[in-house]
């Protein structure tokens, strides 16, 4: 077996702003460096593909203790969406795109989008809820018959 | 580090075949590195990307991300993947005779 990865399959499975960014820079990174990629999203990962809903990814802000806020902080109102216009404002910074300029330029890249049947039959959605980048809505079995011969991920 | 001869010169490359010292590097040399890693012929649109890679290391001290490749080279997205299949950053700058850009986008 050759030592250098050819392809991967990345799993984005969480809707937080935290949740998401992981898989994306994954699937940009190995297209950056010639590895061949396919995302799939499945369950609230969905919300990075969703037309109405991929331009409001939020931070968890409760039940996230790597933020080191007070529970009952957490909960207070707007402070999710102040805490992720802090951290959109460093990601900026960084050159880190939005995560909907970030998915279009990971589909230019050449990388496969697709949404995950179950999930897409259990929030009742249907293809035009998507971006159109997104290439198709597959099941777990297409899924890994996509996935053949190379890695997976699950974020 | 080692040296390589590369268009008749001897120039020093590490380990993944990036020139050590940019000031080594000249059109030529641009060439064969670029035959090297599957690109035949450098059309005016990998060389677009080129200089403008190799430019703005010069400028800055440090080669653009891919984002700000495809926003500012003049040369979008898809278009780099397709002149450079195997990674444009990582090729422009190799072939452009810059370091390896360091950045995860």
């Amino acid at each position: 077996m050759s030592d250098t990865i050819e392809k991967v399959s990345i799993i984005v499975s969480k809707g937080s702003l935290e949740g998401i960014y992981p898989g994306l820079i994954m699937a940009n990174g190995a297209r950056m460096e010639g590895i061949e990629a396919n995302v799939f999203f499945t369950f609230f990962g969905l919300d990075a593909i969703n037309k109405a809903k991929h331009d409001h990814v939020k931070v968890a802000t409760v039940g996230n203790p790597g933020l080191h806020l007070a529970t009952w902080a957490g909960g207070v109102p707007g402070i999710s969406a102040l805490v992720t216009r802090q951290l959109a404002g460093e990601m900026e910074r960084l050159d880190i795109p939005p995560i909907p300029e970030f998915v279009e330029m990971i589909s230019d890249s050449g990388a496969g989008l697709y949404a995950c049947k179950a999930s897409v039959d259990l929030f009742k959605l249907e293809k035009d809820d998507f971006i159109p980048q997104v290439q198709d809505i597959i099941t777990v079995g297409e899924f890994y018959g996509l996935a053949g011969g190379g890695q997976i991920i699950f974020t | 580090m080692t040296t390589v001869t590369l268009a008749g010169i001897p120039v020093e490359v590490d380990a993944e075949g990036f020139l050590v010292h940019e000031e080594q590097w000249n059109e030529q040399i641009a060439q064969e590195i670029a035959r090297e890693n599957g690109i035949d012929e450098l059309t005016d649109r990998h060389w677009q990307v080129i200089n403008f890679m190799r430019n703005t290391f010069l400028e800055t001290g440090s080669a653009p991300s891919i984002r700000s490749l495809g926003k500012t080279s003049g040369v979008p997205i898809k278009e780099l993947y397709e002149l450079f299949p195997k990674g444009p950053a990582k090729l422009a700058a190799k072939i452009g005779g810059i370091p390896k850009p360091r950045g995860c986008i």
